[in-house]
């Protein structure tokens, strides 16, 4: 009881130097910096998503990208002004009953996810019947059609053109507010029982259902309740960037949440919240190498396309390397600062 | 009309049916999806873009540098990115596959620029033959005739050949086949080669028939391909051949005959795949393949 | 043997791979509070019948019902709630969960809390009272079964004959009326098979079970069962108390005529 207290106590500490930096940062960082960590708590709650889907319960998802479109457009539909939907389609008139359909923005938000979520149970009953890289493939194709749809369904999506000067409503309080919540989502389920049978799902199927676990409704609920995160990640970075198009939503979305996921380790929190950290700064940084740099009297002109080629370098060089990712399956804990008196646990110091 | 139609459609599907190959005899042997296979589809065709258009070399030379330089990246792409991961999980060996792809792309991108370039075709191959109101170019009719051959070629290799047999073997079951003594690594790059090759012929026919290229067209191919290896069922060469021959009748002639479509024209793949998937998960042509329980 | 009501009822069950016939017309109907056993030499069709009864095929003829309730076509995690639990032959436990958590994911069958009522404790305080009792039964079935002391180590890294208990803890976790035991004698030395007899026997009698056991080990069948089927080529070709199968001429040639080591 005495460690539960004071975990509670340092949990508490943790979020209040959150909560500090939150009300510290806008006057202080630039616009640029402040969107990278805006993009952060973004790609936390995307990666979080995924690794429910993918490293807690075993499923191969390549369709992510599919989810995020769903919740950007549901909610980027939502909060667009009226006139702003008059003006921007162009090629076709837009739906009627969309034109005055409007939300308040943290509405939109859970929409979204809530729109994505449904398009993602729909999608789970056929393909959660495959298994391994045929899930993958499958649940790539659907995001690929989900694409498709958005481009030719003009009059709902203005098509290829995508939307502009989405009204920006996401700052450090939105993002950080909604990666807590997903994060301590994700960390209380995980740590419930429901949380074992996840992860017994994943390891061994035909074991999991002599144990009465209807393995294919819980893959099917954890799949839907990452795709309901996918849509409203999707939602907030729509918001954050104000503009959307297809384009935005293609397989090297999907890659890049994968390559969160990987790199922090399947099957971990706390690796998926590093992961974020790290992928979201480099990709960042990394873009140096594609705009000129001044060296003196000299310009090395940049190179467009560097930053994918090292970004999957990486990706490959981690995976033959480093498979298991920063944490593998371990979690941090804050058993890790107070060194345990003689009775060890020596494994799955996680847990508990 | 429709003779036109059904010679576009049989070149597509040929084509699709060319880069299927590649994939389902990977999968046949390492249950590996080689996401990079498109990608040497890629290449192959802007070898030839760069020998015959930029450096005017003759034509047969220029396809003969694309598919030794598309077979070499095939080769080290394996030698790199999946040899390392044989014993390791089967999703692991995939994320590689797919950083693999990324990787190609992008580096295409940086090397060739992101911009599509034209390719000029030649005079001879475009020069139409008219029969009655049916205008047919060479080029429509020369891809269907290489593809079969190519094909025969291969089903000779891999059925008639000590390495064919060795391959077969493989597929069936690795570890025994390596304590026979079969040399697997080079059996599987022999795999490699032969699909790499198949992929470069069809990525010049591809730059002959739309004349461009660019660094991601390899990647719409390349996942259609793919579904048609699925369609025709995994494993299956001959399934290959007939699933992308299938797929290029259904776009094709979708397209043709209701025009409103045509915007959906690349998501009809997709659609085949989930059909046949839920359906009769192991394609027309396909085998069983036991899954341990 | 007394006359016990017959809790599993199999009834001509045949299972038809393609052409293989694994399991041909097998009727057994397994007595209430016994522990009986399933033996025959390899390639019988032991376990195949195992997966049956658990829900992993279904037979292409016959039926299986458990307490006059039907199980045929029934898949596994209904099995289960039904009351039938069971162990594998080659142990398959769920290697990276610790050793408690194996336990408490075989008592999931039975929680009533959904998993988002365990998200929000405060406003469902019998849900997450019912999460902490399932951590504390659990906890003391391991004390029952020896393993109280490794809870927190990785199910993986337990020794062979404690992997053996931990799949039966986990299986009594889902609190069954029976239990079916698939070669639990397996890879142990015979004092180790000995001290397993008499575990069984307590199993029983402290759970309340009926146990239908497939073994190779015959020392430990004749030694525990009060009831024997003989399987051979999916046929059951015997079926009595240890003392009429011993002596069961039929018995015999099945296994010395093919299996000289069983």
């Amino acid at each position: 009881m005495k460690t539960a207290v004071r975990n509670a106590f340092l949990n508490l500490l943790i979020l209040g130097a959150l909560l500090g930096f939150l009300w510290w940062a806008p006057a202080n960082l630039d616009n640029y910096k402040l969107r990278i960590i805006n993009l952060i708590a973004i790609n936390a709650i995307l990666g979080l998503s995924l690794n429910l889907i993918y490293g807690m319960t075993g499923m191969f998802s390549l369709g992510h990208a599919g989810f995020m479109a769903v919740g950007a457009y549901v909610s980027s539909l939502l909060i667009l002004t009226v006139e702003q939907k008059n003006t921007m389609w162009i090629l076709e008139p837009i739906a009627p009953w969309l034109l005055h359909l409007q939300t308040p923005f943290v509405v939109s938000l859970v929409l979204a996810g809530l729109a994505a979520a449904l398009v993602g149970w729909v999608i789970a009953w056929p393909v959660l019947r495959l298994g391994g890289d045929y899930l993958g493939i499958a649940t790539l194709g659907f995001a690929e059609i989900i694409r498709i749809l958005i481009v030719n369904l003009t009059p709902y999506t203005n098509g290829s053109l995508g939307l502009k000067g989405i009204p920006a409503h996401t700052d450090l309080w939105m993002t950080y507010g909604c990666f807590v919540v997903v994060l301590a989502f994700m960390v209380r389920l995980m740590k419930s029982n429901f949380g074992n049978v996840l992860r017994a799902v994943r390891d061994d199927e035909i074991a999991a259902r002599t144990m009465g676990v209807d393995t294919f409704k819980v893959r099917v609920l954890a799949f839907t309740i990452g795709s309901f995160g996918a849509g409203m990640g999707g939602a907030l970075m729509g918001n954050l960037i104000t503009t959307i198009d297809p384009k935005m939503f293609t397989i090297t979305q999907t890659y890049s949440v994968l390559m969160i996921v990987v790199v922090g380790g399947l099957g971990s929190i706390t690796g998926t919240v590093i992961g974020s950290v790290l992928i979201t700064v480099m990709l960042e940084w990394l873009r140096f190498v594609e705009s000129p740099i001044r060296m003196g009297a000299f310009v090395v002109p940049g190179v467009p396309g560097m930053r994918m080629v090292l970004f999957s370098v990486l990706l490959i060089a981690v995976i033959i390397f480093r498979r298991e990712g920063i944490m593998g399956t371990r979690e941090f804990s804050w058993d890790w600062f107070f060194p345990k008196p003689a009775k060890t646990t020596q494994t799955k110091e996680a847990r508990e | 009309m429709f003779v036109q139609h059904f010679i576009n459609a049989l070149g597509l599907g040929a084509l699709y049916g060319l880069i299927a190959i590649g994939y389902t005899m990977v999968y046949g042997i390492l249950r590996l999806i080689n996401f990079a296979h498109g990608d040497i589809f890629m290449l192959g065709a802007y070898f030839v873009f760069f020998a015959t258009i930029q450096y005017k070399l003759p034509w047969g030379l220029g396809v003969a540098i694309a598919i030794v330089g598309a077979t070499a990246c095939g080769l080290l792409v394996d030698r790199i990115a999946y040899r390392p991961l044989r014993g390791a999980p089967r999703i692991s060996a995939l994320i590689s596959a797919i950083g693999v792809s990324f990787f190609l792309e992008n580096l295409a991108v940086v090397i060739f620029t992101g911009m599509p370039r034209a390719v000029v075709q030649p005079p001879w191959l475009m020069k139409p033959v008219i029969l009655g109101e049916v205008r047919l170019i060479p080029l429509g009719l020369m891809v269907p005739v290489i593809a079969f051959v190519l094909v025969s070629g291969l089903l000779w290799v891999v059925y008639k050949t000590k390495p064919g047999l060795a391959m077969r073997s493989i597929s069936h079951d690795i570890e025994t086949t390596r304590l026979l003594g079969v040399s697997v690594d080079k059996i599987i790059a022999l795999t490699f080669a032969l699909g790499s090759a198949l992929a470069a012929l069809a990525g010049i026919m591809w730059a002959l028939r739309y004349p461009r290229v660019e660094p991601f067209m390899g990647v719409f191919p390349g996942f259609k391909a793919f579904i048609a290896a699925v369609f025709g069922g995994i494993g299956s060469i001959p399934g290959a051949m007939v699933g992308g021959v299938i797929l290029g009748f259904v776009e094709i002639m979708s397209v043709a005959f209701f025009p409103k479509l045509s915007g959906y024209k690349d998501a009809f793949a997709f659609v085949l795949l989930i059909v046949i998937l839920l359906i009769k998960p192991t394609g027309l042509m396909g085998e069983r393949m036991e899954e341990k329980i | 043997m007394t006359k016990q009501n017959a809790v599993l009822k199999v009834k001509n069950v045949t299972l038809r791979f393609g052409g293989l016939v694994a399991v041909n017309g097998l009727s057994m109907s397994v007595p209430e509070g016994g522990i009986t056993g399933l033996i025959g030499p390899n390639g019988a069709g032991k376990t195949t019948a195992f997966n049956v009864i658990s829900g992993f095929y279904k037979p292409t003829a016959g039926s299986v019902a458990f307490m006059e309730r039907p199980l045929t076509g029934l898949p596994p995690h209904k099995v289960c709630e039904a009351g039938l639990s069971r162990t594998f032959q080659n142990i398959r436990l769920f290697h990276n969960e610790t050793v408690l958590e194996n336990v408490m994911i075989g008592a999931y069958v039975r929680q009533k809390g959904t998993w988002w009522q365990n998200l929000i404790p405060f406003a469902f305080p019998g849900i997450a009272r019912e999460e902490r009792e399932i951590r504390a039964s659990s906890m003391k079935l391991l004390t029952r079964l020896g393993l109280a002391s490794q809870a927190a180590t990785a199910a993986s890294s337990l020794p062979y004959g404690a992997q053996r208990r931990l799949e039966i803890a986990r299986a009594l976790a889902t609190r069954p009326k029976f239990l079916l035991l698939d070669e639990p004698a397996a890879g142990m030395n015979p004092q180790e098979s000995l001290e397993l007899l008499n575990f069984i026997r307590k199993l029983r009698d402290d759970f309340n079970l009926t146990i239908l056991l497939i073994e190779h080990d015959m020392k430990v069948v004749m030694g525990v069962c009060e009831r024997i089927w003989v399987l051979d080529q999916g046929v059951l070709i015997a079926e009595g108390s240890p003392e009429d199968i011993k002596t069961n001429p039929q018995v015999i040639e099945a296994y010395l005529g093919r299996d000289a080591h069983g």
